[in-house]
């Protein structure tokens, strides 16, 4: 069997080179872990430019770099709303609202804060789901890499995941947070010098930006839809049938733009533990801010190769295909690979593939720092073994790093044998995830919030999420994993990303609800004086004035807020 | 503490850039064909050594300014 990418020698070099330098960082850390906060939090000591890269870079895993080329093929700029929409408007709340009361509480995790504000049960409830999770999606962006270097390169497949797996438990077990942080901004600059050469020489291959945008005219009529569909993000979206993504322009501001978006950057510790890490109160906040920045022109190394893909595979003198998946339509998970073996020579190819594989590895490894994080801190110390002396926790996070890494490994084969069980898992981290937003909110603006409210808030809103699934399709699927499965089908969505939208916004809304009946309905437990630091009204304003502008949280806000509006109304 | 990320950073991309760049220089031209005749590897060896340089002079002045 012949495989579609051949890697020559220097290639190869390249790569091992990489992950040699890559245990290197982890073995020159490992004697500074002294304690558990150097560990689990980089001893918050990390300056901001590197907790900013770290925080977008983290969730640059495998999800990113390949769905969201599949989906800049699939929807063309519409994509785009991911970022624009739907990252940069939370990262810029999470730093200038939400940062105080995270780094100022000192709470060493997300659902340690929860404790603080709330109580126990919720920590609880928060801590196992989110333990859980990671887990699940580390092992997905293992399996993921594994598959990938299968089908394109021939390794094999059990090979890929114990190599992988090896590497980022050796460096995480060395260096902890610190290692992950380090290899996250290193990563960070390999995709950026690994793609952009990609999107370069496609575009000019193409005939630049506006032979790009003629080309895709055809990809949008083939399919009845408007001729610039694909090039313009926001004239389409009046109605959920005049547009690939199935969504309408208020479905997508308040699903993924609000509750989503907002569930996600603000309340996921994956990407808050960097900026926990970052050595002051004003780097802390200023960590979203600074990576909204790149996070803004990603689109146009993640997104860009997709569009300029399916011009290529439409034009048949191109010489450019894709693979074609089980159904028959070309399987645009292989957008970036297909074209780095497409435009780049022996060298270049060595640096694109390892760009590649360090973002998958990252990805990983930033769910097991997570991971042996609320693992130790919130699991462990708290439910089983309190008390202990600080080099206990030390040695708990690397043992929890080890497991973590293992059960990672555990989840990639499951994968790889239960492909639809794994979607049924992140259906249920979805409802799990969509209502804890309206929490948060509630918890740092209104005092009046208790424990017993935003526990019940979250119960039932995870129960509201599983009903309206259960109870709503998507156009044409038949009822099963993609909803519907109470028997009754009451509503039917234009497409699966509206329906996922909706159960977001009921969700959330639920939540929001039953918090405030139930918080009403009980005693206050918490006085003012204990929820001083956690709450916005009972927090003494942070003198942000004596700073130059550019470190000002605010100003800083509203620039990135400027900058994106401007980058939605050039394509929309 | 810590140790100062940049270099690295500084170290890794400047050794890439120099491989990338020197390969460049004595491979076959007919591999470049692909990339549009444009030989990138030199091209973007050179960016890339530019980059790894200019991360490590910072780095080293950050520290003799300690």
């Amino acid at each position: 069997m012949t495989h579609p990418i051949v890697l020559g020698g220097l290639d190869y070099t390249l790569l091992l080179l990489y992950f040699g330098f890559v245990l290197g960082i982890g073995w020159a850390l490992k004697r500074r872990m002294k304690g558990s906060t150097d560990f689990f939090l980089s001893g918050r000591a990390i300056p901001v430019w590197i907790t900013g890269l770290a925080f977008i870079s983290a969730n640059l895993g495998a999800q990113e770099v390949i769905g969201m080329a599949a989906s800049g093929a699939k929807y063309g700029i519409m994509t785009s709303h991911f970022y624009w929409i739907g990252a940069i408007p939370a990262m810029v709340f999470l730093g200038v609202f939400m940062m105080p009361f995270y780094y100022g509480s000192k709470s060493r995790s997300v659902p340690e804060y929860l404790k603080m504000r709330f109580d126990e049960k919720t920590r609880g409830l928060n801590a196992l789901s989110f333990a859980v999770m990671t887990i699940f999606s580390s092992g997905i962006s293992l399996y993921a890499l594994a598959k990938l270097l299968e089908v394109l390169l021939g390794w094999n497949f059990d090979f890929s995941i114990f190599v992988s797996a090896a590497i980022v438990l050796v460096y995480i077990c060395l260096g902890g947070l610190t290692s992950a942080i380090y290899n996250e901004v290193l990563q960070f600059f390999m995709i950026v010098f690994g793609f952009a050469p990609l999107v370069w020489l496609g575009l000019r291959d193409v005939g630049g930006w506006s032979a790009l945008q003629a080309k895709l005219v055809g990809v949008a009529t083939d399919q009845h839809f408007a001729p610039g569909t694909w090039t313009e993000s926001w004239k389409h979206m009046a109605s959920p049938a005049s547009n690939p993504m199935g969504v309408e322009w208020f479905g997508l501001a308040m699903g993924l733009g609000f509750v989503s978006s907002f569930g996600y950057w603000c309340t996921d510790f994956l990407v808050v533990q960097r900026a926990m890490a970052a050595n002051s109160m004003s780097a802390a906040r200023r960590t979203p801010l600074i990576a909204a920045f790149p996070k803004m022109l990603f689109p146009f190394i993640v997104i860009l190769p997709g569009m300029i893909a399916i011009a290529l595979v439409r034009d048949l003198h191109s010489g450019f295909t894709l693979p074609v998946s089980a159904d028959g339509t070309p399987n645009f998970n292989m957008v970036i690979p297909m074209m780095l073996g497409h435009y780049l020579p022996t060298g270049m190819l060595g640096l694109g593939f390892t760009a590649l594989m360090a973002s998958f590895m990252s990805g990983m490894a930033g769910n097991v720092t997570a991971f042996n994080t609320v693992w130790t801190y919130d699991i462990y110390q708290s439910y089983f073994a309190p008390g202990k002396s600080d080099i206990h926790y030390l040695w708990m996070g690397r043992f929890a790093t080890i497991f973590g890494v293992l059960l990672s490994v555990g989840a990639a084969y499951f994968a790889a044998r239960f492909n639809n069980i794994m979607d049924f898992l992140q259906l249920v981290f979805a409802f799990v995830n969509a209502p804890l937003f309206a929490t948060f909110l509630l918890g740092m603006f209104w005092k009046r919030a208790n424990g017993h409210g935003a526990f019940f808030g979250l119960l039932t809103a995870m129960l509201a999420a599983a009903l309206h699934h259960g109870l709503t399709l998507p156009y044409g699927e038949v009822a099963g994993i993609k909803g519907g499965w109470l028997g009754t089908v009451i509503h039917v969505y234009p497409g699966e990303m509206a329906q996922n939208f909706w159960t977001a916004i009921i969700a959330w809304t639920t939540c929001m609800v039953v918090t405030i009946v139930v918080s009403l309905a009980t005693a206050r437990v918490k006085t003012d004086q204990d929820l001083s630091g956690l709450v916005y009204s009972l927090t003494p304003r942070l003198p942000e004035e004596r700073e130059p502008w550019y470190k000002r949280p605010v100003i800083l806000g509203v620039v990135v807020l400027a900058a994106t509006l401007v980058l939605n109304l050039v394509f929309a | 503490m810590n140790f100062d990320l940049r270099f690295p950073i500084g170290i890794i991309f400047s050794l890439f850039g120099a491989i990338l760049a020197t390969y460049g220089l004595v491979s076959d031209p007919a591999i470049y064909q692909r990339s549009l005749g444009f030989n990138v590897n030199l091209d973007w060896g050179l960016v890339l050594l530019a980059f790894g340089l200019v991360m490590l002079r910072l780095a080293l002045r950050a520290r003799r300014r300690k």
